[in-house]
C-alpha cells in the first residue's frame, strides 16, 4: 500500500517557485478576502454564519457574465477580444458594477425574505443557520432549473461558455516573478475595495453605527441607531464585495460560472474569515490573503488535487489551535 | 390564509396531543400495527402510494437507510444539540470500510479463496467492523473539535465531510478514485433455484419482493434495534445529560455534567449509526463512488431531522420518509418541461426556510424541556390553572 504515489512532498518545487506561488496566491487570496468580508461583517453583527453568501457570490458571477454578454454584447468565442487597455478596463468596470448590483440586491433580498422574519420571532441561532442552508439550496436550484427557463442559455447543469476579454499574458517580470495582467487587475481592484470598506467601517458615521450594533444592539438602538437599517446595509456591503469578487474570479477562472460554483469558494472564504478572526474586518482581509498563499504552497508541495484538502485542514487546525483567529474576533471592539 | 393556517396547526396539534396522551402499551400496540403495515407496504402497495417511476421496494430500502441516518444524526443534532454538517462523512467511512474489505478492486480485499472472510458472510461480518471504524472516526474527529462553540463545530464538521470525500477521490491507489469500488459483498441468504445468490442480490430485481424490499426489511429490523437502543439512552442518565447540554451548556457544566464527555458520547454513537447505514448502502448498491458522499447529501440528512422535528426519534423517521419518498414519487412528473423529481433540493430548501419561520421545531416536535420529567410533570404543567392547585 503506497500512499507515496498519491501524496508527493515536492519541497524543491515549492522553493524554486516560491515568489511566483506567493504572487499567484495573493491574487487568489484577494478574492477570498473580498468574499470573507461579507461573512465576517454579518457574523460580527448577528452571530450568524450566512451560509447562503456563497450563493450571493455565484449570482454575482452570473451578473458579471450577463453584463458582458447581454449589455456589452460580447459573445463566448475561443479568442480574446483584446480591445486595448482602456476599453478593457472600462468594460470590466461596467461588468463589475453590474455584478455588484446583482449580488448586492440578492443579499438584501436574502436578508429580507429569510432572516428578517426570524429576527422578528427571536429565533435560536440554529434556526438561522438552517434557514441559511435552505436558502443556499433554493438559490442554487433556482439557477440550475428555473433560470434557464427565464433567460435561455443561462444556468442549467453546464457552466457558461467563457467570454475572454483579454488573454492573460505576462506584463512584467519582477525578480523572476512573472506578473500577468489578470493578476494585476485582481490585486489592484481588491486592494482598492478593501481600503474603501475599511474606511467605511472605521471612519464614517455609518461604520460607527455598524460597530455600535455589533457591540451592543440594545444600547445602540437607544442611542438612535436603526438596527434594521444597519443590518440591511451590512448585507448590502457584503453582497457588493461578493459581486466584485465574482467578476475578479471569472477573470481568473473563466469556465467557473456554474450553479454550484460558489459553494467551495464560499467555504474557503469562510475559512479565511475564521483564520483572521471572524467578526473582524481586517482579520478577514488578512485571513483571505494568507489562505490564498498557503493554499498555493500546499498545492505545490502535495500536488494539485490536494489543494482543497489543504484549505480544509488549515481551517480545522486554526480552529483547534486558536479558535479566535489570528487577529481575534469581534467587530464591536474594532481593533484598529 | 392565516385562518386556514391556524385551523391546520390546531388540528395537527390535537393529533400530536392525542398521541402524547396514550399510555406506553397503547403506543406499542399502535406502533406494532403501523410497523406491520409499513413492512408489508412493498408487497401490497396501495396504488396511491406507489412510485411509478422507480421500484417501490428500492425506494423503501433507501428510506430505511436514510431513516437510520436520521436517527443517528438526531442523537447528535436533536438530543445533544451539536450541529453536524459533515454527517455524510461517517456514512462514507462506513460504506468505504465494507467496500475496501470486500471489493475485488481494493488493495485491502479480504474476500476470496485465500481471504479472511467467506463470501456468504463477508457483508454481515463487515457491518460491526464498519460501525467500529466509524465510531473511532467520530471519536478522533470529536476529541479535538467538540470543545469548539456551536457555529464553529458546524463548519469544522462540514470541512471533515468534504475532506473524507476528497480523500476517497484522490487516494486512487486505495479507493480506486472517482471510478469507485465494484462488486461489494452482500449477504447470501435464502439461496434457491430462483435466486442463486440469495434474495439480497441485485439479480433478484423482479416482482414485489425484489432485493430492494429485502434490504428494506433488513433495514427495518435494524431501525427497531437502534430505536430501542437510542430510546433507552434517551431515558438514561446519558440522555438527560444530553438534554442539559443542549438546553444550556454552561448551566449543565455548573451542575456537574461533564459536558465534553457526553458530547463525545453523542458524537461517537451518532457516527457509529451513520456507519451502519453506510454499510447497508454499500451492500445494497454493491458499488461506492465519491459523488454519493457529497456535502449536499449531508444537508439532505439534516433536512430530514429538522423536518421531522429535532429530538424526536420517531419524528425524524417520518422526516426521512418525506425526504426519500417525495422525490421518488414525483420522478417523471413533468411541470413546465421540468422533471419535478429533480427539483427535490429546491423544494426541501424552500421547506426548510418556510418551516424555520412558521414552525422551527419541525413537524413532530419533541417536548424538549419536559422530556426529562416524563409524562407526569407534563400533565401537571399542561393542566388548566384551576386543576394545578393542590388539593386543600
Amino acid at each position: 500500500m503506497n500512499l507515496a504515489a498519491n501524496i508527493t512532498f515536492n519541497v524543491g518545487g515549492l522553493f524554486d517557485n516560491f515568489w511566483q506561488l506567493t504572487i499567484d496566491g495573493l491574487s487568489w487570496g484577494a478574492i477570498y478576502a473580498l468574499v470573507a468580508v461579507g461573512y465576517t461583517l454579518v457574523f460580527g453583527l448577528l452571530r450568524l454564519i450566512n451560509f447562503a453568501h456563497s450563493e450571493i457570490f455565484m449570482l454575482g458571477m452570473f451578473g458579471a457574465y450577463f453584463a458582458l454578454d447581454m449589455i456589452l454584447g460580447f459573445t463566448p468565442s475561443g479568442n480574446a477580444y483584446n480591445k486595448g487597455v482602456f476599453l478593457t478596463v472600462l468594460y470590466l468596470g461596467i461588468a463589475m458594477l453590474f455584478a455588484m448590483l446583482v449580488a448586492g440586491s440578492a443579499a438584501i433580498g436574502l436578508e429580507f425574505i429569510a432572516y428578517r422574519p426570524l429576527r422578528k420571532r427571536n429565533a435560536r441561532s440554529l434556526t438561522f443557520l438552517i434557514t441559511a442552508i435552505g436558502m443556499s439550496f433554493v438559490i442554487q436550484q433556482f439557477v440550475l432549473f428555473i433560470l434557464p427557463k427565464l433567460i435561455s442559455g443561462y444556468g442549467g447543469p453546464n457552466a457558461q461558455q467563457p467570454i475572454t476579454l483579454v488573454q492573460p499574458k505576462t506584463q512584467f517580470t519582477f525578480f523572476g516573478v512573472a506578473v500577468s495582467n489578470t493578476t494585476i487587475v485582481v490585486i489592484v481592484s481588491a486592494l482598492v475595495l478593501a481600503v474603501l470598506t475599511d474606511v467605511a467601517i472605521n471612519r464614517t458615521k455609518f461604520g460607527r453605527g455598524i460597530r455600535a450594533v455589533a457591540q451592543d444592539p440594545a444600547t445602540a438602538t437607544l442611542m438612535g441607531v436603526s438596527r434594521e437599517r444597519i443590518i440591511m446595509t451590512t448585507f448590502l456591503i457584503g453582497g457588493l464585495l461578493a459581486g466584485a469578487a465574482a467578476l475578479l474570479y471569472t477573470l481568473k477562472v473563466p469556465q467557473g460560472i456554474i450553479y454550484s460554483g460558489g459553494f467551495l469558494l464560499g467555504i474557503k472564504a469562510f475559512s479565511a474569515a475564521v483564520l483572521g478572526g471572524i467578526g473582524n474586518l481586517r482579520g478577514a482581509l488578512l485571513g483571505g490573503l494568507l489562505l490564498g498563499i498557503m493554499e498555493n504552497y500546499g498545492q505545490a508541495l502535495f500536488g494539485t488535487q490536494w489543494r482543497d484538502v489543504v484549505a480544509f485542514v488549515l481551517l480545522v487546525l486554526v480552529l483547534l489551535i486558536r479558535p479566535t483567529g489570528i487577529l481575534g474576533e469581534s467587530l464591536g471592539k474594532a481593533r484598529v | 390564509m392565516s385562518a386556514i393556517q391556524e385551523r391546520l396547526s390546531a388540528t395537527w396539534q390535537r393529533l400530536l396531543d392525542w398521541w402524547d396522551r396514550l399510555s406506553r402499551p397503547q403506543k406499542w400496540v399502535f406502533g406494532i400495527i403501523l410497523f406491520t403495515a409499513v413492512a408489508l407496504s412493498p408487497i401490497f402497495t396501495p396504488s396511491f402510494l406507489d412510485t411509478p417511476g422507480i421500484s417501490f421496494g428500492g425506494t423503501m430500502a433507501q428510506f430505511a437507510m436514510i431513516a437510520i441516518i436520521a436517527v443517528g444524526l438526531n442523537v447528535v443534532v436533536g438530543q445533544a444539540g451539536l450541529l453536524d454538517l459533515g454527517y455524510v462523512g461517517f456514512y462514507a467511512v462506513g460504506a468505504y470500510t465494507v467496500a475496501l474489505l470486500t471489493s475485488p478492486e481494493s488493495p485491502w480485499n479480504k474476500m476470496g479463496p485465500t481471504g479472511f472472510f467467506s463470501a456468504p458472510w463477508a457483508w454481515l461480518s463487515c457491518v460491526p467492523l464498519a460501525m467500529a471504524v466509524t465510531a473511532l472516526t467520530g471519536l478522533i474527529l470529536g476529541f479535538p473539535t467538540l470543545r469548539l462553540r456551536g457555529d464553529y463545530l458546524a463548519i469544522v464538521t462540514l470541512g471533515f465531510g468534504e475532506i473524507i470525500r476528497l480523500l476517497a477521490d484522490n487516494l486512487g491507489d486505495i479507493t480506486n478514485g472517482p471510478r469507485g469500488l465494484n462488486e461489494i459483498a452482500f449477504p447470501h441468504l435464502l439461496e434457491s433455484q430462483q435466486h442463486p445468490e440469495g434474495v439480497f442480490s441485485a439479480s433478484n430485481s423482479r416482482g414485489d419482493a425484489n432485493y430492494g424490499t429485502w434490504w428494506f426489511w433488513l433495514g427495518l429490523v435494524l431501525i427497531v434495534g437502534i430505536l430501542l437502543l437510542v430510546g433507552n439512552l434517551e431515558r438514561s442518565r446519558v440522555g438527560r445529560a444530553w438534554i442539559a447540554v443542549r438546553e444550556d451548556e454552561d448551566a449543565a457544566e455548573v451542575m456537574g455534567v461533564n459536558t465534553f464527555r457526553f458530547k463525545l458520547w453523542a458524537f461517537t454513537i451518532g457516527a457509529a449509526i451513520g456507519g451502519l447505514s453506510g454499510a447497508l448502502y454499500a451492500g445494497q448498491v454493491q458499488y461506492v463512488a465519491p459523488p454519493t458522499f457529497n456535502i449536499i447529501n449531508s444537508m439532505l440528512f439534516l433536512c430530514a431531522v429538522v423536518l421531522g422535528g429535532q429530538g424526536n426519534k420517531l419524528g425524524v423517521i417520518l422526516g426521512a420518509f418525506i425526504i426519500v419518498y417525495l422525490p421518488n414519487r414525483l420522478l417523471g412528473v413533468h411541470f413546465l418541461g421540468i422533471d419535478v423529481g429533480n427539483l427535490k433540493y429546491l423544494f426541501f430548501g424552500l421547506a426548510l426556510v418556510v418551516l424555520m419561520i412558521f414552525r422551527p421545531q419541525g413537524l413532530f416536535p419533541a417536548r424538549q424541556q419536559l422530556l426529562a420529567y416524563r409524562n407526569a410533570a407534563r400533565e401537571l404543567l399542561m393542566a388548566r390553572p384551576s386543576e394545578k392547585e393542590p388539593a386543600q
